[in-house]
């Protein structure tokens, strides 16, 4: 277990270091000049090349990543170009903001797809299952600020239940903050709903398939406890790797989501960060979200190795 | 496919045999074309298709307004002065916008797809035909690329990209910059799926055969493996199409990705989606919808062609 353990750690630092290269690279891969970028074609060329030289966007590109690289190792990401503020103050509340969207939505999103995938792999064929699978093939697929934007509508003007303002600036109570985050909740449920709940139908199916569940029937368990002690316990483990895959990319699905309900978090900072051209702040944000993503895919390979031998003891 | 033409000579020539395996593999298309209609779902999605495509196509000439005419500022609601679906803010027809704006993504998203099917092809042939330190070193980057989410990446990409360049005459620079940066995007993954079929390939007597006739990497990687991993390709052709009408609409929304004046469904839905809310959801819902069917859509013909290629 230490071996395994020790090895995943390691791969996932190697995956960063390319990471930051990747990220670094990105935020070069059109040659785009950062001063001009910022101040707009008729600024005069001299107070773009005094910014550019302020920014220290002048110096050779891998002189910029170096330094860059050591600012990181000493937890210091840099200053805002736009604000000039340390872009851990800017990223920093904001990312607490997201972390708390995020967990709700995973809160609902994961019992509830987990049990639809099931409910569906074990009725299968039947209308449910059928629902169940529409449901969730349309609820993936659609960009989320689409199922956003019906849910404005919907539940934001045609019934009014809810407001579509989920920071208004002021200090509200966390029963206020709850009550405006219904609809960013849903618009995330609804999205990740469908990746959780066709992976456990997928993995209920190859389960209730396989040998040994055959075994088990014939020797004469009762169904309850073969789905449950046989058909549940392998057939969750591939979803436990979805559930950690998507953490990471809700991160993702949180910037068209933080914008159109105009929440105070991480994506929508991000969002501003891209349409200032402050780069310090996006990659930063971005890098961020990249660790939030390997944190997540760690923990669920831990889980899947603690819950299933073969996979910690193959490798040795 | 391209294979049969060099796996003939090793049997011996029977007269005619040729033509039956054409004809063979041509009846074998037939079917799956025949099994691809069957399916009910997959005609819908094609019918949707077909049906933006012609508004992409005749564009302006079928519209019942300009779509770049302004009446106004009148902001009007559905089924007022003769606009079906009412205009913006700046009184423009939306139905309109709608119609034309449907050449935008039909344009953009085929071509990202296309460049990141093309490059990442190439990656995956290489990779997974040569192996050794090369399959490492790009395995481990794709594997690092594709821990952040694809719009993340794209915001990062198109915040960085400048705004004046133009290589296609009659695209709009900054549509032409996000087809760029999706096709990029899209590489590593496409890169992923290839070189897991190529390795499948590589072991196959077929392609010891080319290597003991003396032939040339290239010439076994593009004449030989190629042809014999095509199905895997056009699936993940129709599934990428997808994945960039998402990716396409969002970044637009997000405002990086295709700019005024064009005529882009996620870009209207960006203008007016905090007008809703005041009682203005025309504007917001008419686009939203189309994207939704056309998403939908590619969905169920790329299913429905993973389900027929796989057979």
């Amino acid at each position: 277990m230490l071996i395994f353990l020790i090895r995943r750690i390691g791969l996932a630092i190697v995956t960063l270091f390319l990471l930051t290269i990747i990220v670094f690279a990105l935020s070069n891969v059109l040659p785009g000049n950062v001063g001009r970028q910022i101040m707009g074609p008729f600024a005069p060329q001299k107070s773009v090349d005094e910014l550019n030289q302020r920014l220290g966007t002048d110096q050779p590109l891998y002189t910029q990543y170096i330094k860059r690289m050591e600012g990181y190792a000493h937890l210091d990401l840099g200053k805002s170009y736009k604000s000039r503020e340390p872009v851990t103050h800017v990223i920093g509340s904001t990312f607490l903001n997201s972390t708390k969207l995020a967990f709700l939505a995973l809160l609902i999103t994961v019992p509830l797809g987990i049990l639809g995938g099931v409910i569906a792999a074990l009725r299968r064929g039947s209308l449910i299952d059928r629902s169940i699978v529409v449901f969730s093939l349309a609820g993936s697929s659609l960009p989320e600020f689409v199922t956003a934007s019906f849910l404005v509508v919907i539940f934001g003007l045609q019934l009014a239940w809810f407001p579509v303002i989920a920071s208004t600036g002021d200090v509200i109570s966390p029963a206020e903050q709850l009550y405006r985050l219904v609809l960013p909740i849903l618009a995330l449920v609804l999205v990740y709903f469908g990746y959780i709940a066709r992976m456990a139908r997928a993995g209920v199916i190859t389960a209730m398939e396989a040998e040994y569940t055959r075994t088990a029937f014939l020797k004469g368990l009762p169904r309850g406890v073969v789905i449950r002690r046989h058909v549940l316990r392998n057939a969750l483990l591939p979803t436990i790797a979805v559930v950690a895959t998507q953490t990471g990319y809700l991160f993702g699905g949180l910037l068209a989501v933080e914008l159109i309900f105009n929440y105070n978090g991480l994506g929508r900072e991000l969002v501003r960060a891209a349409l200032n051209k402050d780069l310090p702040v996006l990659s930063a944000g971005v890098l961020l979200i990249g660790v939030v993503y390997m944190v997540a895919t760690l923990l669920g390979d831990i889980l899947i190795s603690i819950l299933n031998p073969r996979v910690r003891l193959g490798d040795q | 496919m391209g294979v049969i033409e060099d796996e003939i000579p090793a049997t011996p020539p029977v007269p005619g045999m040729q033509v039956d395996v054409i004809s063979d593999k041509r009846a074998a298309r037939r079917e799956k074309a025949r099994l691809f209609i069957k399916s009910p779902s997959a005609l819908i999605g094609l019918g949707i298709i077909l049906f933006w495509f012609v508004c992409a196509v005749l564009g302006a000439h079928i519209t019942p307004h300009d779509p770049f005419a302004t009446d106004g500022l009148s902001h009007d609601p559905p089924f007022t002065n003769g606009y079906y679906f009412g205009t913006d803010q700046l009184g423009r027809d939306v139905l309109a916008r709608i119609m034309v704006g449907a050449r935008d993504v039909l344009i953009a998203a085929p071509l990202a797809a296309i460049i990141g099917v093309a490059s990442g092809s190439m990656l995956g042939l290489l990779m997974g035909y040569y192996r050794g330190i090369l399959d490492d070193v790009l395995g481990r980057l794709i594997e690092a690329f594709l821990v952040l989410p694809l719009t993340l990446v794209g915001l990062l990409a198109l915040s960085a990209a400048p705004a004046d360049w133009s290589i296609i005459p009659g695209i709009e620079s900054s549509t032409q910059t996000v087809i760029l940066v999706v096709g990029l995007l899209f590489t590593p993954i496409v890169a992923r799926t290839v070189r897991a079929a190529v390795l499948a390939e590589r072991e196959n007597d077929y392609v010891q055969a080319a290597k003991l006739r003396g032939e040339n990497g290239l010439y076994i990687m593009t004449r030989e493996i190629l042809p014999n991993v095509m199905s895997p390709i056009v699936v993940e052709f129709t599934v990428r199409i997808g994945y960039a009408i998402f990716a396409i609409a969002t970044l637009s929304f997000l405002g990086v990705g295709i700019q005024e004046p064009t005529p882009d469904w996620g870009l209207m839905i960006a203008q007016e989606y905090r007008l809703v809310i005041g009682g203005y959801w025309w504007v917001t819902v008419f686009p939203a919808m189309a994207i939704a069917s056309l998403v939908i859509a590619v969905n169920l013909v790329a299913d429905r062609l993973q389900e027929v290629m796989e057979l």
